[in-house]
């Protein structure tokens, strides 16, 4: 089974991810903001990691940029997910480390098919 | 919503002349959602008495309105991704050598609805920029439907639709924002042209390809139109050409003039006997 951290501030948006990723097979776990995703990837590196971008404590950039640096072997998949939906900021997230973006509001088969890009669904 | 024997009949008659589709009664549940937009933009709450002013209307578009709401249009980029792999990675360099000589392709969609399919394949093009440089690449998409063929020519994607099947880096990189949405940038669009063409009449310019792709399309016919729609496509295939159907489709049992082709899945190839006749028929056509 396929692991993924689910990392965004509001409680909606990780019901309906938890509901998805659950439905796709996943073994899911949660962050409230990029501080926490930390500790939850110290504990043990998920396949995959679904970050908002605006979050209290630690930004999603910030987290992948940190991620990134780390060097760490296992490096897990990274997909964003934001409602900042223009060129500029996907083009920040890819520099950062992003390998996929999804635009809010988006629905379970266009999350799956990201997933399915990324080579873990 | 119920409606009366009359309109189904109406709806039936309005689908086969206009499309050649079918209309069993396993689609017929979805008719009140999928003419709920038109009673809206008539003002008419009632389903009978709108399928019987549009349906019998003289104006026959009026009475494609109705028609073009009963389609299924579901399409999105790189749709059955293993199949763009294999025409990437198999079918394409192949291509490339077979037809060095004239540095010209001819690719048809046939149901291309908003034109995600015949994009998607400009995309392989640009991506394989070198082997394809100086080479006409002609890729035209049709559908019977003229609003989804005026969607595919603008060529402006809403976010919905940007992202289903579209690597981020692909968007990114062949995709500029506009005001109306994602627009595939120019060097996509001119690979890309899009017209209004039911699959049953005569095949658009130039009426020869190299790969004509029919996916999800076909399974809205009953046999002895589907077994008429192989024909036409057998017609304008290129010897050496492949037919792509959908991921789960087949000429199997259909057809005798396109087989399976025996490595690669959801691709199709003229049977000798037909290979033979397409080959005879092009002399003609070159000195015609
Ligand atoms: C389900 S969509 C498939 C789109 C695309 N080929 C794909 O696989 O994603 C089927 C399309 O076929 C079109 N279509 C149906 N009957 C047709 C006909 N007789 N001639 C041309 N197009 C037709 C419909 O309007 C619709 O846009």
């Amino acid at each position: 089974m396929k692991t993924c951290l689910i990392v965004d501030d509001s409680s909606m948006i990780r019901k309906f991810l938890r509901t998805s990723l659950e439905s796709l097979d996943f073994a899911v776990r949660e962050a409230t903001n990029g501080q926490e995703a930390i500790a939850r990837c110290e504990e043990s590196m998920p396949d995959v990691i679904v970050l908002d971008w605006h979050m209290p404590v630690m930004t999603g950039i910030e987290f992948v940029k940190l991620l990134r640096q780390g060097g760490h072997a296992d490096q897990p998949k990274v997909v964003f997910c934001s409602t900042e939906n223009d060129l500029d900021h996907i083009r920040t997230a890819i520099e950062a480390g992003a390998d996929e973006y999804v635009m809010k509001p988006f629905d379970r088969e266009t999350l799956h098919m990201k997933l399915q890009l990324v080579g873990v669904a | 919503m119920q409606i009366s024997e009359t309109s189904k009949r109406i709806l039936a008659d309005l689908l086969r002349s206009q499309t050649g589709q079918d209309f069993p009664p396993n689609r017929r549940w979805r008719v009140g959602t999928a003419l709920s937009g038109l009673c809206r933009e008539h003002g008419i709450a009632n389903l009978d008495s709108l399928i019987a002013k549009l349906g019998m209307s003289q104006r026959s578009a009026q009475a494609h309105t109705l028609v073009e709401a009963l389609l299924n249009n579901e399409t999105y980029f790189f749709r059955d991704r293993a199949m763009f792999d294999l025409l990437a990675g198999r079918v394409l360099p192949d291509l490339a050598e077979a037809r060095a000589s004239t540095k010209s392709v001819r690719i048809w969609s046939v149901g291309c609805s908003s034109g995600q399919e015949a994009l998607s394949l400009a995309m392989l093009f640009a991506e394989q920029e070198s082997r394809w440089a100086g080479w006409t690449i002609d890729i035209v998409g049709t559908d019977v439907s003229t609003s989804v063929v005026e969607a595919a020519r603008s060529a402006c994607y809403t976010q919905f639709q940007i992202q289903r099947g579209l690597a981020v880096g692909q968007m990114v990189k062949w995709f500029e924002e506009t005001p109306q949405g994602w627009r595939a940038k120019e060097k996509l669009r001119r690979m890309v042209r899009f017209e209004k063409h039911n699959l049953l009449d005569p095949p658009p310019n130039p009426a020869h390809f190299d790969i004509v792709l029919c996916r999800n399309v076909l399974l809205y016919f009953d046999d002895v139109t589907r077994a008429r729609a192989f024909e036409r496509l057998a017609a304008v295939l290129a010897p050496d050409g492949w037919l792509l159907l959908g991921a789960g489709e087949t000429s199997l049992g259909q057809s005798d003039r396109i087989v399976p082709d025996r490595d690669l899945r959801g691709f199709h190839r003229l049977a000798t006997s037909a290979r033979a006749q397409r080959t005879a028929d092009l002399p003609r056509r070159a000195a015609g």
